[in-house]
C-alpha cells in the first residue's frame, strides 16, 4: 500500500472552487481515472468526473431508514453537502464483477489467459473519513494476512485519495460511534473540508502523504490560518454531535452471548432477506466464482462476482444449504459487521456509514437491532437455537 | 498450460409451445449474434417458429414456453415428456402459470361468458398452471420473456456438459451488482425485486421502474415483510394483490400473498 499512514502533515492550504478544479485538472493530466461523486437516477453516485462542473453543488441527502431523498438547495453552492450515498469505492477496489480468467481451446488442448491488467490508476475524489476506514479494513481484508489479492493490490496501489471531511451529519450514519470519523486523521494523500458560508466558499486542504503533497505544490495554494483551522475543527465536531446512533464497546460480547435471543426471530420476521446491506456496505467483500464458456467450448472463463450471506448458495456445501432461514443468515450478518470481524481481521467491520440503514428497502437498523439483543438479555431462553 | 478437451456431438434440440404468447420463444430467434451458433451447435430438430422442417423424436433438449390450461394440453405434455431427454420450461407461463393464471382466482365460466361471443366453443381447464405440475422438469428458465443470456448460459451449460450459472437470488443482488440506485428506497416505487428471483438484469429497475415479479419467487421469499413495507409506500390492499398474481400468481408465495390481499 502507498505510504498514507502518516498523519496529516505539513502546513494546511486553501484552495478556492478554481483551486480544486485545477487539482482534478492535474490528476486527470497526470494520467489517473478520476472518480467522484455524481447525481444519477436521483442519487450521488461515484463516477467518472473531470472537473468541479460534473460534482454536485447544491446538492443534500436526507437519509432515514429505508429511505434516501436527494434535493437540491435554491442557490446551493456547496459540492460536498451531501454525505454517502448507496456506491462506494469497493466498485471500484474491488468491481462487482471481476474476471479472473479466460482460457481458450487451442488444437487438441487450450491455453489460460490472465485477466487483462487494469488500464490506468485510480483518484477517488471526495472520499468520506469512514470510507478512508472502509479501504483500510480492505487493505486488511486482501493483503494484511499475507495473501494479497493481485487484483484488488494492483488497483489499490496506485489509487490516488482525495478525502473529504463531513461537516454535515447523515440521517442515517453514525462514525462517531465507530471511531471513523467525520474527521479524516490517516489514509489520504489529500483531505478536504469545504466551508462555504454565502460569503466565502473555500477547500481548506490538509496533506496525508508525499504524493499529495507533490500534487499540491504545483497549485501554489496560499496557507490556512489558524482561524480558518479553527472553523474545519468547530464543523467536523458539530457534525459528529448531530449522530446519535451509538455502537458500545462491548457490543462484540454481548452479541456472542445472545445467540439465541428471541430478537433474531423478531428480525427474520421483517428482513427480505435481500442482501442489499451487505451489497452496499463497503467493507463486506464476499464474492462467488463462477464459470461460463462460450456455445463452441472454445472459450471459457472464470468470474468473481459480489455474493452475500443473505444467498442460499452462499451457504451451500455437499449435501445441501447451511442457513436455511433468514433468521441465522441476519444472524450471520450481524455478528460479522459488529462482533466476529475483529477477531478474524483486528480491526472492527462496520465503519458506521448508514448504507445499511439506509437502503434496507424495510429500513432496519444495525445498531437497534443490537441494542435490542442487549435489551433482551436474561430472556435468551425464550428464544431456539 | 495445455491439457486434452474431449470433443462432442450434436443434440437434438425440439421447441414447443403450450398456452403462451410466443415471445420466450422468439427471444431464441432474437439471439441475432449467436443463433448462426446455436443453429452450427444443436440440431434444430423441432420449431415450429422458426422453420417448418421437422424431425420426429426423441428429442436430446426440450424446451417448453407456455402454461398448460386445457385438456389437450394436459396429454401433450406427457408426450413431450416421453420423447424429450433435458425438459427445460421457458418462460413465467411454463414455470408459474403467467398472466393467465388470473383465472386461477376466480371464475372461468365467468370469464368465458365476459369475453367471447360464442361460449359454447370454448374448451379449457380451469386453472392455468406451470409445466412442473405436470412431468418432472429438469430445468426452469424464469421471466416474462425469459432472458437471451440466462438462455444461451443453460444452452451452453449443456453443450458443455457443466452446471448453468444462474442464481436464485433475488433482484435487489443485480441491481447491486450493476450499480443502479434502488427505485424503492430513493423513489418510493413499489418494487417486488426482494422477493423476486434475480436474473432479468435488473430491466424495470434499471428504467425507473419497480419489478412486476415476471421472474417469479426468489428462494426464501419473505413477501409478507415486502407487503408490509408497501401498504406504509401507500398501495392499496387491491393493488398489493394485483401485484403479486400479474405474471407468477401460480407460484406458491405469489399465490398466497396476493390471496392474504384479497
Ligand atoms: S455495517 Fe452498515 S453502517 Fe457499518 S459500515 Fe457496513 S453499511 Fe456502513
Ligand atoms: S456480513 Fe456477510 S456478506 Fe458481509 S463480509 Fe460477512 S459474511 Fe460476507
Ligand atoms: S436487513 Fe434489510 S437490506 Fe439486509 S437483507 Fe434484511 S431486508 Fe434486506
Ligand atoms: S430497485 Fe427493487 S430490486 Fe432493485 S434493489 Fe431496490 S428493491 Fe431491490
Amino acid at each position: 500500500m502507498p505510504d498514507m499512514d502518516a498523519k496529516a502533515s505539513g502546513a494546511a492550504v486553501v484552495l478556492g472552487v478554481d483551486g480544486l478544479d485545477a487539482l482534478v485538472g492535474l490528476l486527470v493530466a497526470g494520467g489517473y481515472r478520476t472518480i467522484g461523486p455524481r447525481v444519477e437516477e436521483g442519487a450521488v453516485v461515484y463516477g467518472p468526473v473531470r472537473g468541479v462542473a460534473d460534482l454536485p453543488a447544491g446538492y443534500v441527502d436526507e437519509q432515514a431508514p429505508g429511505s434516501y431523498h436527494l434535493t437540491r438547495k435554491k442557490d446551493g453552492k456547496a459540492l460536498f453537502d451531501w454525505t454517502v450515498g448507496p456506491h462506494s469505492w469497493k466498485r471500484y477496489l474491488y468491481p462487482p464483477e471481476q474476471l479472473l480468467f479466460r482460457a481458450e481451446r487451442r488444437g487438441g488442448g487450450f491455453s489460460v489467459l490472465p485477466a487483462a491488467e487494469e488500464e490506468s490508476p485510480l483518484a477517488f475524489i471526495g472520499v468520506r473519513p469512514c470510507e478512508l476506514a472502509a479501504i483500510a479494513v480492505h487493505d486488511r481484508v486482501f493483503s494484511g494476512s499475507g495473501v494479497v489479492d493481485p487484483g484488488y493490490a494492483g488497483r489499490r496501489d496506485g489509487a490516488f485519495l482525495v478525502a473529504v471531511n463531513c461537516t454535515r451529519a447523515g440521517g442515517t450514519c453514525f462514525c462517531p460511534a465507530t471511531g471513523t470519523g467525520p474527521r479524516a486523521r490517516t489514509g489520504f494523500d489529500l483531505a478536504l473540508t469545504e466551508i462555504e458560508d454565502g460569503k466565502r466558499h473555500l477547500f481548506v486542504v490538509e496533506t496525508g502523504s508525499e504524493r499529495g503533497a507533490a500534487l499540491l505544490a504545483g497549485l501554489k495554494a496560499p496557507p490556512a490560518d489558524g482561524a480558518l483551522l479553527a472553523t474545519v475543527t468547530r464543523l467536523t465536531r458539530k457534525a459528529a454531535k448531530a449522530m446519535v446512533r451509538d455502537v458500545p464497546k462491548d457490543t462484540p460480547q454481548v452479541l456472542k452471548r445472545n445467540l439465541d435471543s428471541p430478537r433474531w426471530d423478531d428480525v427474520a420476521a421483517r428482513c427480505l432477506g435481500c442482501a442489499n446491506c451487505t451489497l452496499v456496505c463497503p467493507t463486506c467483500f464476499c464474492a462467488t466464482v463462477e464459470d461460463t464458456t462460450d456455445l463452441s467450448g472454445g472459450v471459457a472463463e472464470r468470474w468473481r462476482r459480489w455474493d452475500s450471506c443473505f444467498t442460499s448458495d452462499f451457504s451451500y456445501i455437499h449435501g445441501g444449504v447451511i442457513r436455511r432461514e433468514i433468521r441465522s443468515r441476519y444472524r450471520q450478518w450481524l455478528t460479522h459487521k459488529l462482533a466476529t470481524w475483529s477477531d478474524q481481521f483486528g480491526v472492527g467491520g462496520c465503519t458506521g456509514c448508514g448504507r445499511c440503514i439506509t437502503w434496507c428497502p424495510v429500513g432496519i437498523d444495525i445498531t437497534e437491532e443490537a441494542r435490542a439483543i442487549r435489551a433482551g438479555e436474561g430472556r435468551a431462553g425464550e428464544g431456539r437455537r | 498450460m495445455t491439457a486434452q478437451v474431449p470433443t462432442r456431438k450434436k443434440p437434438r434440440l425440439a421447441v414447443w409451445k403450450f398456452s403462451s404468447c410466443d415471445g420466450c420463444q422468439l427471444t431464441l430467434l432474437d439471439c441475432e449474434d449467436e443463433l448462426l451458433a446455436v443453429a452450427g451447435a444443436v440440431e434444430i430438430a423441432y420449431f415450429l417458429e422458426a422453420t417448418r422442417a421437422r424431425i420426429d423424436g426423441p428429442y436430446d433438449v426440450s424446451l417448453v414456453e407456455g402454461s398448460v390450461t386445457t385438456a389437450e394440453e394436459k396429454e401433450r405434455i406427457l408426450d413431450v415428456r416421453r420423447q424429450s431427454g433435458v425438459l427445460i420450461a421457458i418462460g413465467a407461463c411454463a414455470t408459474a402459470g403467467g398472466i393467465q393464471a388470473l383465472k386461477n382466482f376466480t371464475s372461468v365460466d365467468g370469464l368465458i361468458r365476459a369475453v367471447y361471443a360464442h361460449p359454447e366453443y370454448i374448451a379449457t381447464l380451469s386453472t392455468s398452471t406451470p409445466i412442473r405440475d405436470h412431468v418432472k422438469v429438469d430445468f426452469e428458465l424464469r421471466g416474462c420473456p425469459i432472458s437471451k443470456a440466462q438462455l444461451l448460459e443453460v444452452v451452453s451449460a449443456l453443450l458443455n456438459g457443466r452446471k448453468p450459472a444462474l442464481v436464485n437470488a433475488g433482484l435487489c443482488l443485480e441491481c447491486k451488482r450493476k450499480g443502479i440506485v434502488c427505485v424503492m428506497v430513493a423513489g418510493g416505487e413499489p418494487c417486488l425485486g426482494p422477493v423476486t428471483q434475480a436474473g432479468c438484469g435488473s430491466v424495470c429497475p434499471a428504467s425507473g421502474r419497480g419489478c412486476f415479479g415476471c421472474f417469479g419467487p426468489k428462494e426464501g421469499p419473505n413477501a409478507p415483510a415486502l407487503s408490509r413495507r408497501l401498504t406504509e409506500l401507500g398501495l392499496e390492499r387491491s393493488a398489493i394483490r394485483d401485484l403479486y398474481r400479474g405474471f407468477s400468481g401460480s407460484a406458491e408465495a405469489f399465490r398466497e400473498e396476493s390471496k392474504a390481499h384479497d
